[in-house]
């Protein structure tokens, strides 16, 4: 896990991670990524029997790919083009029609902003969190393995188990929670913490928190790993503090680990649908509604597929516009060689 | 060296492929019918709990024992699980043999997708016997599903918590019913618990004042045109609100599930958290499958049918309701239609009755039901000038969709009675 990511991350030539670790290693190996030129006409045909190999041993990958997301995708594209109940002959075409009502809907575009006060809600909560648990863990203590799996406990549990023992501690007048705090003295909101509109959504940010903190703190723990020792006992020499040490050296050689979970977390919160779906059902009143939730809730419950189907294109295109611009302004730094930075910064001046 | 290589590539070629052949004979195995000649039915039903998942048990294996070379493969799921779980199951083609069936639009979508089995000669005398009570499952003239549990809904009511509050008789009009709540929040006690969660609990209220608002030639030109311009509607609307604004709901309904668990509203109404719920013949059962001792309210349980509501065109005797039929997918083989028709028998359906476990249609075991609360249900559905279907099930489930999300936005103090009406009316559109 920890190698995987962070040096993949640094060095990788192609910012599609293209193959494993391996095969951006072989890549490092020759050094100017080409053959020599002398050896080009021997190797000729040693390269098409590698090129033949890589394609027997890739098509078994790329068929499931093709099976599994490419055909699913063209359905989709498919049946947002109709109006279809399900069952039956795809037999009544409407064209973009049900784009129109998607996106006329104001519980979708709602939606779609609860899925962005979700992604900027779990960064802003789990970087900070998240990073603070990671550098304390990351010094030497007696019992830091067993704080680190405490941490991680949630991230492990099935995503359905954690939202039915979080619906049952967050019973109104009966739950846990407002037990304890009516023990306390502390009235819980009338309503529930997941039956009162405007705290739902709220309610549902803080329950994944919790669950993904864990994920959060262990990407971070890894790459605190990578940052070499030499600068922390260089960096102390020199006198600094310990908070200078993790301002100036540990988070900016963390970067690169921070950004991807980043983008990990945000693919993770536009897809949002477990926890919502068991919490709330999209409710109260669609406070929590989120794109997913949407989709499964008029294609499952009003049996609207063609609807439910241009929901999901949708969504397809938000996560593909959001992932391919996360890539290009934050991910691409680090995934460009640090030779060819310096070219390009050669050919700017 | 080199041909050693190659020599390595082809055994690795032919291993693969003999692996991916192996593979999809495997799966063409599993297909086609076993080789020992034994038909297996598969059975879906929504008895998840207690006696009654233990006595779906029971029949399936007398059948199995009457029927040689029949096996029955039952699969006891929760409500909601099962209609979604039916739905994929449709949209692959891959239905169960026997399964439940509501009714109303549903059924017709299913008939003219092709899905569902006509019986209407295979079970000519089971259909003589359920007479009237088989007509939400007939189209043009043919009957496609039996209903084993027909019943109306209706409140629910703890007795003891009645009499606390100082309620001596049930509420006959929905004003007494208004201030009933309020004599029990005054008793310290939650007045009614609706599982919003869910939304269609929330919508049989606006289904039932609906059913008290309009005619039943209102209701039925309705269901026929998908119109809702009648103005009846609106009335429904605003006495729903009514009764929301008093407040009468056990605290965070909105979140509440309808029948899972003891914090749903059935397991509030059977541990006595709650005095009523509006609920349909099913209550009992799901109550018993709540409560630690299984008998549910037990002595305390009472009934009472919607209230009247003044100046209403519909039958205050009028029921809404709903039932379930057992129904054969198009393609099962004829051991499922054998096996529905056994279900509808006088012996399983007195078994059903005796657990009560629904209200049942054999005219045979309308005298078997042990509880008296279900008995006088049953007469309330007998006498009954005119039944309604849920609205969500006559209408189908986009209509009705829209509807039960637009009402659960009512109760969330988010609507109003003429939006309830555009959203239904918005949808119906769309399905002309």
């Amino acid at each position: 896990m920890i190698h995987a990511v962070a040096p993949e991350v640094t060095y990788a030539a192609s910012p599609p991670a293209s193959g494993g670790p391996g095969l951006s290693e072989r890549r490092r190996s020759t050094p100017s990524g080409l053959p020599p030129a002398g050896a080009k006409r021997t190797r000729k045909p040693a390269q098409r029997r590698k090129n033949l190999e890589i394609l027997f041993f890739v098509s078994p990958a790329l068929l499931l790919i093709a099976v599994f997301m490419l055909v699913p995708i063209i359905q989709a594209v498919r049946f947002s083009m109709y109006n279809w109940k399900g069952f039956g002959p795809l037999v009544d075409f409407v064209g973009f029609k049900n784009y129109v009502r998607v996106l006329g809907n104001e519980v979708f575009t709602d939606a779609l902003v609860h899925n962005l006060v979700i992604i900027g809600g779990s960064i802003a909560l789990q970087l900070p969190i998240g990073l603070g648990i990671a550098l304390l863990l990351n010094r030497k203590m007696k019992i830091q393995s067993l704080l680190r799996t405490i941490i991680f406990v949630p991230y492990v549990l099935s995503e359905v188990i954690a939202g039915v023992v979080w619906f049952q501690l967050l019973q109104p007048q009966y739950g846990v929670i407002d037990t304890i705090l009516s023990k306390l003295g502390i009235q819980g909101p009338a309503q529930g913490w997941l039956g009162t509109p405007e705290l739902a959504l709220w309610t549902v940010l803080a329950v994944l928190t919790w669950k993904y903190l864990g994920l959060a703190v262990i990407l971070f723990l890894a790459g605190l790993q990578g940052v070499p020792s030499e600068l922390y006992e260089a960096a102390e020499i020199d006198g600094a503090s310990w908070w200078q040490i993790q301002r100036k050296i540990t988070i900016p050689l963390l970067g690169p680990t921070l950004r991807t979970w980043g983008f990990l977390s945000m693919i993770g919160s536009l897809q949002l649908f477990d926890m919502v779906w068991i919490l709330t059902g999209g409710g109260p009143a669609n406070a929590t509604t989120t794109m997913a939730s949407f989709l499964v809730s008029e294609g499952t419950k009003r049996q609207n597929f063609g609807i439910a189907a241009a929901a999901s294109v949708i969504l397809f295109i938000v996560a593909l516009v959001l992932a391919i611009s996360y890539q290009q302004f934050i991910l691409k730094r680090d995934s460009q060689p640090d030779d060819e930075r310096t070219k390009r910064k050669k050919a700017k001046a | 060296m080199l041909s050693k290589i190659r020599g390595a590539q082809i055994l690795a070629l032919a291993a693969t492929t003999a692996l991916l052949a192996t593979g999809c004979a495997a799966d063409a195995g599993q297909e086609g019918t076993p080789a020992d000649g034994t038909t297996t039915i598969t059975w879906w039903h929504n008895s998840n709990n207690g006696d009654g998942k233990a006595y779906y048990e029971q029949v399936a294996a007398d059948f199995e024992a009457a029927h040689e070379g029949v096996e029955v493969e039952v699969s006891a799921m929760q409500h909601e699980d099962m209609l979604t779980k039916l739905d994929a199951a449709f949209q692959s083609g891959d239905a169960p043999d026997v399964y439940m069936e509501r009714g109303g639009g549903e059924l017709a979508a299913h008939v003219a997708a092709g899905l569902t089995k006509d019986l209407t000669e295979a079970a000519s005398e089971e259909i003589a016997f359920l007479g009237e009570n088989a007509g939400g499952w007939q189209l043009d003239g043919k009957t496609y599903a039996l209903p084993f549990s027909l019943g109306g809904a209706g409140f629910w009511y703890n007795k003891a918590l009645f009499k606390e509050a100082g309620i001596d008789s049930a509420p006959q009009t929905f004003d007494e019913l208004i201030a009933a709540t309020g004599k029990l929040k005054q008793a310290g006690i939650d007045p009614i618990s609706i599982g919003a969660g869910d939304k269609w609990p929330a919508a049989h209220y606006w289904y039932y004042a609906a059913v008290r608002e309009c005619s039943q030639q209102t209701l039925a030109d309705s269901v026929a045109n998908l119109d809702f311009s009648d103005q009846c509607f609106t009335k429904a609307g605003e006495d729903v609100d009514q009764l929301i604004k008093s407040e009468p709901f056990n605290p965070g309904f909105l979140s509440t599930p309808a029948q899972s668990g003891p914090t749903s509203a059935s397991g509030l109404l059977a541990t006595g958290k709650v005095a009523m719920e509006l609920a349909g013949h099913w209550e009992p059962g799901v109550m018993q499958g709540l409560t630690e001792e299984g008998t549910g309210m037990g002595e305390d349980t009472g009934w009472f049918p919607f209230p009247a509501i003044e100046g209403g065109q519909g039958d205050p005797a009028a029921q809404l309701g709903g039932g379930d039929a057992w129904a054969v997918s198009e393609g099962a083989p004829d051991a499922a239609v054998d096996f529905v028709k056994h279900m509808l028998s006088d012996e399983v359906q007195r078994g059903f009755a005796e657990l009560d476990m629904g209200l049942p249609t054999n005219p045979a075991a309308k005298d078997a039901i042990s509880d008296p609360a279900l008995a006088s249900l049953m007469d309330v559905r007998d006498k009954a000038p005119y039944f309604q279907l849920y609205f969500d099930t006559s209408f189908g489930a986009s209509i009705g969709g829209a509807m039960n999300d637009e009402i659960a936005l009512l109760f969330a103090g988010k609507s109003d009675a003429q939006k309830i009406v555009d959203a239904s009316q918005d949808a119906a559109d769309l399905e002309k």
